[in-house]
């Protein structure tokens, strides 16, 4: 059953472009359901858009401040390299779709049409299928956002950060709180519960006070979701560099910490369930889109810059690749036009790196990994059999940061908060594990599940 | 009297000179059976040991047959001769004559220093000798990595070839491997030792805090015939009998004369009663210089004590010691503890009196030296159950990236793999990973 709202309508009448690919209607296959969920035939799709207006003085993305229009240029190389990698991938389902950047929200609506356009010429991509646009909220981005909408965008994610103009400024935002504001109840309107309001807490001269009462406020305004995040000092920013030369402090790491637990205890009071470290949803309104990362489905990365996980057409189908395209836009445009894509690097991921990829990505999430899940990649080795003997993972276990049980392993709301001091111990036992086997011919070296 | 300078050359003929017609000449008779003292020995990569000796009766010569009275062994003298200061080769050596001889010997022990050695056809009584160099230092040496402890064996090797007073034990220990325990006859000679293995044989080593054996007399009859003695000498900590069977514990004593300028009497006296000293006695020997007298415990100079008088007397103070036998001592066993759990590698045998300081010093290096962990750690020294220092590490409240998207994990991965790597490296005590670099930050010498 489709739901009617007016973004998914939008795109319903733009339908006739496109073409199932022979399969008929789309079934959505339920977790953990009987047959195998065709991981190897569906993927997520990721498009870059690499422009911003001004640099953020805590960015470390791929973006660049354009000296000229290149945004028909860009678009059509988008489209390009998305047909390309498509049909190198060999998928039939695109499940969901995001646009980041940079600063998406600067892109033409008709490059988020053309380019949803080219998926649904080539591959299933179900009416309801998540499309995200990152919005940066500036009256300009405000304006566009029915435009979005019509152009086939289902979800907007809005990049507030800070609630406090100070902060915007210092942080090199280009937008105030108000506009900030405005564009939610905006976006609201088009999209009533898929919108998501990023924030982001420990900024510099923040304190745990001024943090909740700015949590209040946001809580007060915001939609069904949350993206949180602690503001991470990146080597090569400009807030990196102020930091370390002592024009700027950000709080002590005692105070993040009570800034991070303070945020959680307050989402969940307010009826958010966190699903992931630094993501909240009410009334299960999840990113979709994100979730297929962290359950270590395929994602194709369009875009300079852009990441992608798939086996391609060519490796005897088995190898996953971890590919990377290339990052400066003039270069990556270049080799788009010359071989239909820009891919930089492509690493093949061996059997045991991918299941580290999966342990790290499923961990990440509050329900972790089911062991249904983990034996989609891991049909040898469960989960019980991988981490129980460890003599540390049998401390976490009794300290109640990790829980091992029936449904499979996850960290506890104290043990998520520490995830990268235990990751590593479940590293070194899953490596301790799963070695010995490789190279005694207990496993075979496929790496994709079938 | 003669004014001299060796730094100028001044009067250094008069006191050849002096030397010449003061000393009285060697008591020796060349009719007497042939005798000869080892005073020093030294290695020639081409000609063997060449042994430094002091004829005290008889000849020797070339071809004949003479035996090491300490060894019983049997050598035929290849080479003599006369230092003059080089080697300047005779055909004979008489009594009273001091020179060199090479007699076929592998090893600078066959050597040994104030050995007696005599014709093989007339044995003699063995001269009374020097008593042997006595190793009063101990300082453990430990590479870097275990990887490189063969190159640093093949290194220590060489440079004790030369060094016949250099005890060499092999030693490991929990924390740093395999090493050695060296024993010298001095800081001075310790510090020497360290920078030629540094400079002369690129070894980087990881000097650890001198322990002084002490003595325990055991009061348990099982354990006095286990040992073969009523006296055992302990080094490794790990040996230290318990209080129980034990009648008295002994530490080594020695006694140390300072020689300095008397404005500076009160703060030496001031330093060396910090360090559990009893003045034996303080004369003037002329009108601005005083000798002091003092009985130390050993453990307390052989770490800075030196330097330390060295530099509060501007350099003016000397300082010698020679051993003075062992004493009663107070001494006990001290465990460092890491959330309850002890940490073999850091146990340390101190004073009663130094527990405290020494323990907090050891807690205060671990707080420092070891990261943050999920949850606290209490780091503790103590005495049987009694807990006389305490550092607290406090645990984190997060560690977790704030992002980790599809373009993150990559980058993410390779860094939990690298702490899984450097995990796998550190020594977990209980539930707390410490890395090499604590034990190296508390036991290493603790100076400058």
């Amino acid at each position: 059953m489709i739901r009617r709202t007016v973004c998914a309508a939008g795109r319903a009448l733009s339908a006739s472009r496109r073409c199932f690919s022979g399969e008929g209607v789309p079934v959505d296959v339920p977790e953990g359901a009987a047959g195998p969920p065709h991981i190897a035939k569906e993927a997520s799709l990721y498009v870059h858009w690499p422009y911003c207006l001004k640099r953020c003085s805590y960015c470390n993305f791929n973006k660049y401040i354009p000296k000229e229009s290149n945004d028909h240029i860009m678009t059509t190389c988008l489209q390009r390299e998305t047909e390309t990698l498509l049909q190198l991938s060999q998928v039939s389902r695109i499940t969901s779709v995001f646009f980041g950047g940079g600063t998406p929200s600067l892109a033409p609506p008709s490059t988020i049409a053309a380019v949803l356009k080219i998926i649904s010429k080539h591959v299933n991509l179900p009416d309801d299928a998540e499309v995200t646009l990152e919005v940066n909220p500036t009256p300009a981005g405000m304006s566009k956002l029915k435009d979005y909408c019509r152009a086939g965008v289902s979800r907007f994610s809005i990049g507030v950060q800070s609630l406090q103009d100070e902060d915007l400024k210092n942080l090199g935002r280009d937008h105030s709180s108000h506009d900030a504001l405005q564009t939610i109840e905006e976006a609201r309107r088009l999209c009533p519960g898929r919108v998501s309001v990023d924030i982001i807490f420990g900024r510099p001269r923040q304190t745990v006070e001024s943090w909740e009462r700015e949590l209040s406020e946001l809580l007060r305004v915001c939609d069904d979701h949350v993206s949180l995040y602690q503001l991470t000092l990146e080597r090569g920013t400009q807030l990196f560099k102020q930091v370390q030369s002592g024009r700027v402090t950000v709080p002590a790491e005692d105070v993040m910490a009570q800034m991070y637990q303070h945020a959680r205890e307050t989402l969940q009071q307010h009826g958010f369930l966190q699903y992931e470290v630094s993501n909240f949803a009410k009334h299960n309104s999840v990113s979709h889109h994100n979730m297929s990362y962290w359950k270590g489905r395929q994602y194709i990365g369009v875009g300079p810059g852009a990441h992608g996980r798939f086996v391609p057409l060519g490796e005897d189908g088995v190898l996953r690749e971890a590919r990377t395209q290339t990052l400066e836009p003039d270069v990556w445009i270049y080799e788009v036009q010359k071989r239909g894509h820009g891919t930089r690097r492509r690493i093949q991921l061996g059997y045991l790196e991918l299941l580290e990829e999966v342990l790290v990505m499923g961990m990440r999430m509050t329900r972790g990994i089911y062991h249904k899940h983990w034996e989609l990649f891991s049909p040898h080795v469960g989960l019980h059999e991988a981490f129980g003997a460890s003599v540390e993972v049998q401390d976490l276990l009794q300290s109640g940061k990790l829980i091992l049980d029936d449904r499979g392993l996850r960290c506890s709301w104290e043990g998520l908060a520490l995830l990268d001091s235990i990751l590593p111990a479940l590293l070194v036992e899953l490596e301790r594990q799963i070695l010995p086997r490789l190279s005694d011919g207990r496993i075979t070296k496929t790496s994709n599940p079938h | 009297m003669h004014q001299i300078s060796a730094k100028h050359g001044t009067n250094v003929e008069q006191v050849l000179q002096a030397v010449v017609n003061r000393i009285p000449p060697p008591v020796a008779s060349t009719n007497d059976p042939f005798k000869a003292l080892v005073f020093d020995s030294n290695f020639d990569h081409y000609r063997g040991v060449v042994a430094n000796i002091a004829v005290f009766g008889g000849r020797i010569k070339k071809g004949d047959k003479i035996v090491s009275a300490h060894l019983n062994k049997t050598y035929e003298v290849n080479e003599l001769g006369l230092l003059r200061p080089d080697e300047h080769p005779t055909q004979k050596l008489f009594a009273g004559q001091v020179g060199y001889i090479i007699a076929g010997m592998k090893d600078v022990k066959e050597a040994q220093i104030g050995d007696t050695l005599y014709l093989k056809e007339q044995p003699v009584e063995a001269l009374p000798g020097f008593k042997p160099a006595k190793a009063m230092v101990f300082a453990g040496m430990y590479p870097m990595d275990q990887s490189e402890y063969p190159s640093l064996r093949s290194a220590i090797e060489r440079l004790t070839l030369n060094d016949s007073s250099v005890t060499v034990q092999r030693d490991s220990s929990l924390a740093l491997g395999a090493g050695w325990r060296l024993g010298f006859l001095g800081l001075l000679h310790m510090e020497v030792f360290n920078q030629r293995l540094e400079q002369e044989y690129n070894a980087s080593v990881i000097v650890t805090a001198p322990t002084v054996p002490c003595k325990a007399v055991l009061s348990s009859a099982k354990l006095i015939k286990q040992h073969g003695s009523e006296e055992i000498t302990i080094v490794n900590p790990a040996q230290f009998p318990d209080r129980s069977v034990v009648s008295e514990y002994l530490e080594p004593m020695v006694l140390g004369t300072i020689l300095a300028p008397d404005t500076f009497i009160g703060k030496i006296m001031s330093l060396c009663s910090s360090r559990r000293a009893v003045q034996k006695n303080l004369v003037y020997i002329d009108d601005q210089r005083v000798m002091m007298k003092y009985l130390f415990p050993l453990n307390e100079i052989v770490v800075d004590f030196y330097d330390l008088l060295k530099s509060l007397s501007s350099g003016y103070a000397s300082f010698d010691y020679e051993n003075a036998g062992f004493q009663t001592a107070d001494l006990i066993k001290m465990d460092i503890l890491l959330n309850g759990r002890p940490v073999e590698e850091l146990t340390t045998i101190v004073h009663r009196d130094r527990a405290y300081s020494t323990g907090k010093a050891m807690c205060e290096r671990l707080k420092d030296s070891i990261p943050r962990q999920m949850f606290e750690i209490a780091v503790q020294a103590a005495i049987g159950n009694k807990v006389i220092a305490r550092e607290t590490i406090k645990a984190y409240r997060k560690d977790v990236l704030a992002k980790c998207y599809g373009g993150d994990i990559t980058r993410k991965l390779k860094l939990l793999k690298k702490q899984a790597e450097g995990k796998k490296k550190m020594r977990r005590i209980g539930n707390v990973d410490v890395p090499k670099d604590a034990f190296i930050s508390v036991l290493k010498r603790k100076d400058k």
